[in-house]
């Protein structure tokens, strides 16, 4: 057992899948620099000199180093593409959603794509073009399979597992929970870190989490707000509250499995969301809910969400855009009551 | 790299220390921005430009106060030298209602439209299929004016790069693209992702003009941009320009540049725009240490002052977060 925050984690499970399966390699922009960062957020950093030639940095060209590695995955090898920042995904999109995701389907089943591509998303005083929560865009999409890691445990698991998926995977990571400290501290980071087993293990792609237990209130959020999620149940409980807090983790497709087994216990859900309200993944959640679990419900869903908004860049207008856990624990609050 | 051909001593005094006043005002507002950085009461993060100001200001004297520029996540300089004022980037750079976008746009969405300046597109590329859209109103409309489209050697790999370019090529569009080869994308050289490295080459395969010059020379700057600006204006655009030259400063904010080779580091220090020109006006002989001395303390206490007032510069209330998005 070690423990390792988020980058750490998914670096040695990145290096432990390159060891084990010769066709893994990564690709992505300053991934492998000599004297460089190992990706913006030190992911690959040392991979390079580990791995000669397995760590290759493409010209900044997202459309072209996605394209490459769904075609590479066609022909068998084991891509685990970077993505800077996630705002950079829409450049890539063509080449994930009408190609890697639709290629199984339009070949009849006889083309295999298992390609990984792993971005960074959240508002982080970056402005708004390196901010957006971009796993809504993608949800959506038949033939992607859609994860987020909210902790290292979590992070490396997934990882491997979406190695070995034979199908395209998307891991979305949040630049504050990388790390807490040194090089990755910054304003407003959360230790996401965890004890790591030395033995090899998956984490399986389509599972919540349940992160605590509780009666009175399921709180279901993913990456950052899994953690405020956490920090206002702390709150609540110390009022009589007993939040049950889900890491919905999976986010296409949705764990409705472990999500209608709390609301049974629970019969109110508040769904917690870094991203505009409008059609979020919060939003779809909702709608599963109302459709596997209303028996269930003894009051309506409840959203808490950002704005409808670009991502400011202003540190108070980007405070009031991320949901926080005031705001979490006044809607529990008001939930509860109801 | 073409040699300097420019002397200062065939400009006007005041036009020639008008340009050095540009350049210092660019280097002392980045190193002030930056130490307010590391000293912790800016927010937020920065890509400075420190030994690329002749590039910015070259270009910009070229431009008419009508014409138009699109920037990056590096614009700084671009802005400045586009007559942005030290308060109104201050004031943005701490997130004041009172900066050019309000705070809502910060370092890297840098702009005012009043002044010509689009805000900064931190998408790699992003601006060259936009800065040709704007020439096509201009055409369209008969505008005289045209367009300076800032981005950087690493932008020349993107899809948007070929597709931008392409349509300024077919339609003759007034756009003039400035590609400031400062020989890396973020922390990866030039020559790991492009074959052939000379970036104005690329304008003969679509028709049109390219041509190389040393960006850290202010005036072959201004002479280039110049010609271009001449050529898009007589409907004979676009024309790519590549300004050959070297960043300073880390590619952001904790960047210790350890993929930079300590040679070619000194040998580019030992390039710089500022300096170079300070000899260049030294030699006319109407202009002494101390006249830049002067023009150096003068600027320091501007900064000083923009400081001083941007701290104290009204933040938004809660109000402010759902105006703007709709016009
Ligand atoms: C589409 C896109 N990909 C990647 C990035 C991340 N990024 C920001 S700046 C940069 C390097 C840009 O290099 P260059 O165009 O040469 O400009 P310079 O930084 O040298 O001014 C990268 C990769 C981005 N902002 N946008
Ligand atoms: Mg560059």
């Amino acid at each position: 057992m070690k423990r390792q925050g988020i980058a750490e984690a998914l670096r040695d499970g990145i290096a432990e899948e390159m060891t084990r399966d010769p066709a893994v390699f990564c690709i992505g922009e300053d991934i492998g620099v000599p004297g460089g960062w190992g990706g913006a957020f030190t992911v690959t950093l040392g991979l390079a000199e580990k791995f000669p030639g397995r760590i290759i940095d493409t010209p900044i060209a997202e459309l072209g180093f996605t394209g490459m590695a769904v075609g590479a995955a066609m022909m068998g090898m084991r891509p685990i593409a970077d993505m800077q920042y996630g705002d950079f995904l829409f450049l890539a999109s063509d080449q994930l959603i009408n190609n890697a995701a639709k290629m199984r389907y339009m070949s009849g089943g006889t083309v295999k794509v298992p390609m990984v591509m792993r971005a960074p998303i959240g508002a982080t005083g970056r402005g708004s073009q390196h901010a957006q929560s971009m796993e809504r865009y993608f949800t959506g999409v038949p033939g992607l399979k859609v994860v987020a890691v909210s902790n290292a445990y979590d992070a490396k698991g997934i990882l491997k597992a979406a190695v070995r998926d034979d199908n395209p995977v998307m891991i979305f990571e949040h630049k504050l929970l990388y790390g807490s400290k040194g090089a990755r501290a910054e304003p407003g980071a959360v230790d996401a870190t965890s004890e790591i087993p030395d033995e090899d293990y998956v984490v399986p792609l389509d599972r919540a989490a349940v992160r605590r237990e509780g009666k009175h209130v399921t709180i279901l959020g993913w990456l950052l707000m899994t953690h405020y999620a956490m920090a206002a149940a702390t709150l609540l409980a110390a009022e009589g509250i007993e939040a049950e807090v889900i890491d919905v983790r999976s986010l296409s497709p949705i764990d409705y499995d472990t999500i209608g087994a709390s609301l049974r216990k629970t019969g109110r859900v508040i769904i917690v969301e870094e991203g505009p309200k409008t059609g979020g993944v919060s939003a779809e959640i909702a709608a599963g809910i109302m459709e596997h679990c209303s028996d269930s419900l003894m009051a309506p869903v409840v959203r808490v969400a950002s704005p409808d908004v670009p991502v400011p860049f202003t540190p108070i207008l980007e405070n009031a855009y991320r949901p926080d856990v005031p705001r979490i624990v006044e809607a529990a609050r008001r939930l509860a009551q109801n | 790299m073409t040699k300097s051909s420019s002397p200062a001593a065939a400009h006007d005094r005041a036009f020639a220390l008008k340009f050095y006043e540009q350049m210092v005002l660019i280097r002392e507002f980045e190193e002030r921005v930056k130490f307010l950085f590391l000293e912790g009461t800016m927010p937020g993060t920065i890509h400075q430009c420190q030994g690329q100001e002749a590039t910015a200001v070259g270009v910009c004297a070229a431009l008419r106060s009508d014409d138009f520029i699109t920037s990056t996540f590096r614009g700084h300089g671009h802005a400045l030298a586009k007559g942005l004022t030290v308060q109104e980037m201050l004031d943005e750079l701490f997130g004041a209602t009172t900066g050019c976008c309000k705070g809502k746009g910060g370092s890297m969405h840098m702009g005012n439209m009043d002044k010509g300046m689009v805000p900064g597109i931190a998408i790699v590329a992003g601006g060259i299929p936009l800065a040709a859209g704007m020439a096509l109103a201009f055409k369209l409309q008969r505008r005289p004016q045209v367009v300076a489209c800032f981005f950087g050697d690493g932008a020349v790999a993107e899809g948007a790069f070929h597709e931008g370019v392409n349509m300024a090529a077919i339609w003759d569009l007034p756009v003039i693209l400035v590609c400031e080869n400062n020989l890396y994308g973020a922390s990866t050289r030039i020559d790991k992702v492009m074959k052939n490295p000379r970036v104005s080459d690329r304008a003969a395969s679509y028709g049109f003009r390219g041509e190389t010059v040393d960006g850290n020379d202010v005036l072959t700057v201004y002479a280039a941009a110049q010609r271009a600006a001449e050529e898009c204006r007589a409907g004979k655009g676009p024309v790519l320009l590549e300004l050959l030259t070297y960043r300073r400063t880390g590619h952001s904010r904790r960047d210790a540049c350890h993929y930079q080779a300590k040679d070619e580091r000194e040998a580019w220090f030992a390039r710089d725009p500022i300096e170079r020109f300070a000899v260049q006006l030294l030699a006319r002989g109407d202009v002494s240490q101390s006249d830049l001395d002067a023009i150096k303390a003068d600027i320091d206490q501007q900064i000083t002052t923009g400081v001083e007032n941007a701290k104290q510069a009204p933040q938004p209330t809660l109000a402010d977060l759902t105006t703007d998005v709709f016009a």
